[in-house]
């Protein structure tokens, strides 16, 4: 069994026994390359009230190599308009690129994101939105994003 | 067995027979003899030369030791640790020594030696730490934490002592799951100075990631946010079984080295392991050119100052540069629509006439002017098809200004068409060795001369592509070269060697007539040696004007005044 497979079971068995932290649900994990969460960031923040979806995909080499998560943008879901976040739902987050680690899991990088988009005062789109969602690839994972800023 | 020795005999009594015949016909090898010493000056250093050296993967590596070394014997740490220490500092000895005497913990904590916490005053301990699984039995933890006080020595000794501790038979542990694969049937557990443990596969899977598709030799432990290091023992012991990623982690290693010494040089050349050293300064490059070529074999040859993987000789880098960009850029594009159109002397639209008469409305402007003079249409007054006003002061500054931009790109194609032809002619010399080997045979077959007699043609073939090399750059470099008396002495020695060159270029590449032989022999070898001294002196002559700071440009150069 690829050890993908294996650690993404227990990770499932995991959230199936001890539930998911507040605010976080998990909509979708039919396989193991594929799965939906939902997010809500809870208390008094500018984002109160709105549910966003994320979506992880996963290789054969999770969690050596880090899964492709971005916000799922379609009819029904929208991205969260925050200075890290690209309208496509491409996510700028460094634990996501170069500080990935393999001890970290599907529920973990959702607490991270969570806290990233708690900590936020104002809505903003990041800089470059635009043009960089013109452009961008279908996987985030293929961007090189610099990590600069480090307050939100 | 019996007749291959017999087939050996044989050989040596052929070579026997020819050696006599070369020692009688004295007249003819003369040349050759002239041709032949002639290379062999060419080993003496000379003034288009540079002093360098090449070096094998295994000699960097020794030169990489010899560093180590000496950290651990100043600082005293272990083995393992001097080299996280300078590859942290970028193999910048004096920094880390500055450094690191400052304050020993920081500089361990940043280069991966300790965790942050708990750095060591001394940080001899180092690198993975084998766990048992038998978690429980508190020597094992307590042994390599104890190490840390010893000395250097000790150290090392104890890093032995983990290579035997692995070799011990696991005990299965059920408490202890890896975290990253979740796998209960994984035994062995490995981890850094921090105590991080993971199973060894995980490991495996982790560093061969990190080093084959990240190409990434600084190894950081798994765990997040942890920056503790895997020293080379550690990633030698997890690779053990996976010989491929252990050899480009080594590799990965050396080229880290290699790139950040100033007097070194990896080969550009796909898949070559090589180095060079070379101590040229960026001064110097004003007016050397440091070609130089790579133990691994002669075609490697490439440019220690830039990063033109070819002789670009006798130009220094920076016009060699400045030629290929201008050849690179859309240039001849640019050009083009230069010439062939015109700008509506209003609002600058380019236009080019494809019919029709003289009289232009310019379609953006609607401005309506003459094609011929370029003045103002309204000064024409009702002659109509002809243009009498072609010396107007309007008419005149818009097509001088036209005119200049034209001579402009001749110019440039002059020297881009000769540049480009020499290219051309030296991207087919491979087809030139061929068609020559075929010839080389025939004449083996149709004369009386051997194999070593008839190699003169091979030779010869080898200096022409030598000097088509020297020619191309040539006009690279005159291009930039502004016009006066040292430009024409440097255009006579070019088309001195050009001639020569495309003589001996017609000469071996004419039909072979078996009766002139002979003639035609002596003739090659006799132009061949003329050819090779043109090449020297446009070589030389035009470094030694770099030297003498006699060669004046047309636009200004990098480095140079």
């Amino acid at each position: 069994m690829a050890v993908s497979t294996r650690r993404l079971q227990k990770e499932l068995a995991e959230i199936k026994n001890q539930g998911t932290p507040v605010g976080i649900q998990l909509l979708s994990a039919e396989n193991f390359q594929e799965w939906h969460l939902s997010l809500e960031v809870l208390g008094d923040t500018v984002f109160a009230g709105e549910v966003f979806c994320l979506r992880f995909r996963f290789d054969n080499q999770y969690p050596i190599s880090s899964p492709a998560v971005q916000f799922v943008v379609d009819d029904k879901w929208k991205a969260p308009t925050h200075p890290h976040v690209y309208t496509n739902g491409h996510i700028c987050a460094s634990i996501l690129g170069n500080e990935w680690s393999p001890v970290l899991s599907v529920i973990s990088v959702c607490v991270t994101l969570q806290s990233m988009l708690a900590s936020c005062k104002k809505k903003e789109l990041p800089p470059g939105n635009d043009r960089y969602v013109r452009h961008a690839p279908d996987n985030p994972k293929k961007t090189r994003f610099e990590y600069d800023d480090d307050t939100v | 067995m019996s007749s291959a020795d017999e087939y050996s005999d044989d050989e040596i009594d052929y070579y026997d027979e020819d050696d006599e015949g070369m020692l009688v016909d004295d007249d003819e090898s003369a040349s050759e003899m002239e041709l032949d010493n002639f290379s062999e000056g060419a080993s003496k250093k000379k003034i288009y030369e540079v002093d360098y050296e090449s070096l094998s993967q295994a000699e960097v590596e020794k030169q990489m030791k010899s560093d180590v070394d000496s950290i651990t014997s100043i600082f005293g740490v272990a083995e393992d640790v001097a080299p996280l220490l300078l590859r942290h500092f970028d193999w910048n000895k004096e920094k880390l020594i500055e450094k690191y005497m400052d304050n020993a913990a920081t500089v361990s904590v940043a280069a991966g030696i300790a965790p942050p916490e708990k750095a060591p005053r001394r940080p001899a301990a180092s690198g993975g730490r084998l766990h048992s699984s038998s978690q429980s039995s508190k020597e094992s933890l307590i042994g390599p934490r104890r190490s840390s006080r010893r000395t250097a020595s000790a150290a090392t000794k104890s890093s032995k002592s983990k290579v035997l501790e692995r070799v011990t038979p696991q005990v299965h542990n059920e408490s202890f799951v890896c975290p990253i694969c979740f796998d209960d049937t994984q035994t062995e557990f490995l981890s850094l100075v921090c105590d991080h443990k993971f199973c060894k596969s995980c490991w495996a899977a982790y560093i061969e990631s990190k080093v084959k598709t990240e190409a990434e030799s600084w190894i950081a432990c798994m765990a997040e946010d942890c920056d503790v290091v895997a020293p080379d023992n550690f990633v030698k012991q997890v690779l053990t079984g996976d010989q491929r990623t252990w050899e480009r982690f080594h590799e990965l290693l050396v080229r880290h080295y290699v790139s950040h010494r100033p007097d070194l040089k990896y080969c550009p050349y796909p898949s070559c392991t090589y180095t060079v050293s070379c101590s040229i300064t960026r001064a110097s490059l004003a007016t050397q050119v440091p070609i130089v070529t790579c133990g691994n074999s002669t075609t490697h040859k490439f440019c220690f100052g830039c990063n033109i993987d070819s002789d670009h000789r006798p130009v220094i880098c920076a016009v060699a540069k400045m030629w290929l960009q201008k050849c690179h850029d859309d240039s001849e594009t640019a050009n083009w629509i230069k010439s062939n159109t015109k700008e509506c002397s209003k609002c600058q639209s380019t236009i080019e006439k494809n019919g029709g008469c003289n009289h232009m409305t310019c379609k953006k402007c609607k401005y309506e002017f003459c094609w011929v003079c370029m003045g103002p249409w309204s000064e024409h007054g009702t002659s109509w098809y002809n243009c009498n006003r072609y010396d107007e002061k309007a008419s005149k500054d818009a097509r001088d200004a036209q005119s200049r931009s034209r001579a402009s790109l001749e110019r440039y194609l002059h020297y881009y068409n000769r540049w480009a032809n020499h290219e051309q002619s030296k991207k087919l010399s491979v087809e030139l060795y061929a068609k020559t080997e075929k010839k080389m045979e025939e004449m083996q077959m149709t004369s009386e001369l051997s194999w070593i007699e008839v190699q003169f043609m091979k030779k010869a073939v080898d200096e022409v592509i030598k000097c088509r090399t020297t020619l191309m750059w040539t006009y690279g470099m005159a291009y930039y070269l502004e016009s006066g008396n040292e430009k024409e002495l440097y255009e006579d020695n070019q088309r001195d060697l050009e001639r020569a060159v495309e003589d001996l270029s017609e000469l071996i590449e004419s039909p072979l007539d078996p009766e002139v032989i002979k003639t035609l022999r002596q003739k090659v070898t006799d132009r061949t040696v003329y050819v090779t001294k043109r090449n020297e002196i446009v070589l030389e002559d035009t470094a030694r004007g770099f030297l003498e700071g006699r060669w004046a440009w047309n636009v200004p150069v990098a480095g140079l005044d």
